[in-house]
């Protein structure tokens, strides 16, 4: 039967079809898949920060990009994954509250999906499809049998990228 | 370092004790605006992790009504009231004067009445934690987004999340059973915040 698993914020998970992965409700937070179309063995990351460089030693890495994509990246290659085969989808990284003088914290969205799109790049992982930006949060999901990636938001729907 | 979440029971006393009286003055004010009777609970003062704060308010992908309020001065520190989507719809018809059950989306005037009522209690709540620690809170204007709780709530965790993995959020929960209309108030200080208000309060 296939499982829906769900990822919760500042964490990551990974499979293989035909488990569906899920994480509710990203703001500013970004969903990062990870797939391998030919063993159907993906992940899912749902990172709230870009950079670690801040943090200390106790913190979860899975909540940054910089760490939590390589974490990833190692476990579904651990699984079976071929590196050369996997492809990166995104979504997330809206701005919640529109403040004529927003501070940096508040436009993190921007700067989360920047560095995701870095650090992937830097690994040598293809981005094939992206949905960042906005004032609207999403909930997204990869179906590991198709590799379809799902974003439902309330108002504008929802859509397959 | 001593870590500042790192609070005597005492300490954590008297700041549930100064966000019961703030949580009281809100409720008051609230109560006056809409002339009705609304309860409140006793507030949580609680460290979470904070991938479990959306847990809080029913989970992270349930739509609710936010009014987020960026404080400034000594202790800079976030406030976000949340509603639920029936909730926020049932008090703009209480404060707009409507029959129960007309408002199924907002306007500008629905959006600024919600905003002026999130202005109102902050002050009414920032006023008791300035008659305890004489340090001034001042709020931003107020922003509004109707959107899932996650999304919403990463405001404030994003924030917090830099410095470490917990938030220490002071919470109540607002009630008015005839009318429906329930909501929580998060007081979210600042990474540093939590320990100037602790220090100016003077507990050990």
């Amino acid at each position: 039967m296939a499982a829906l698993i769900k990822v919760g914020m500042a964490d990551y998970k990974v499979g293989r079809g035909p488990s569906t992965l899920i994480s509710y409700g990203l703001g500013s937070c970004i969903g990062v898949s990870l797939y391998d179309p030919q063993t159907k063995i993906g992940g899912l990351l749902h990172i709230m920060l870009p950079d670690s460089t801040q943090a200390r030693a106790s913190d979860n890495p899975a909540k940054f990009a910089d760490t939590g994509i390589p974490l990833m990246l190692n476990d579904v290659i651990a699984l079976g994954a071929s590196k050369s085969r996997l492809v990166a989808k995104l979504a997330g990284g809206a701005q919640m509250f529109a403040f004529a003088n927003a501070t940096d914290i508040m436009r993190v969205g921007n700067r989360n999906a920047e560095a995701v799109k870095n650090i992937l790049r830097r690994n040598g992982i293809r981005v094939i499809a992206e949905d960042t930006g906005g004032n609207y949060g999403r909930t997204v999901q990869i179906d590991l049998d198709t590799g379809v990636y799902k974003v439902k938001t309330i108002d504008r729907g929802e859509k397959d990228i | 370092m001593k870590d500042e979440f790192d609070l005597s029971p005492l300490q954590l006393d008297a700041l549930r004790e100064i966000g019961n009286i703030g949580a009281g003055n809100s409720a008051t004010a609230l109560s006056q605006i809409i002339n009705k009777k609304i309860d409140m609970n006793v507030p949580k003062v609680a460290f979470v992790p904070i991938e479990a704060v959306p847990d809080l308010v029913g989970g992270p992908d349930v739509i609710v009504v936010g009014i987020f309020l960026r404080v400034y001065g000594k202790a800079p520190s976030n406030i976000l009231f949340l509603m639920p989507q029936k909730s926020a719809f049932y008090l703009v018809d209480t404060l707009l004067g409507k029959e129960k059950g007309t408002t199924q989306s907002f306007d500008a005037m629905d959006e600024s009445a919600l905003k002026e009522i999130g202005n109102i209690l902050s002050g009414a709540y920032l006023n008791a934690f300035f008659n305890f620690t004489h340090i001034s809170m001042l709020p931003s204007i107020p922003a509004m987004a109707m959107d899932m709780a996650g999304a919403i709530l990463n405001v404030v965790l994003v924030q917090l999340g830099q410095m470490g993995d917990k938030a220490m959020v002071i919470e109540t929960e607002f009630l008015s059973e005839e009318e429906g209309i329930n909501g929580h108030f998060f007081l979210v200080p600042d990474p540093g915040s939590l320990g100037t208000l602790v220090k100016a309060v003077g507990v050990e």
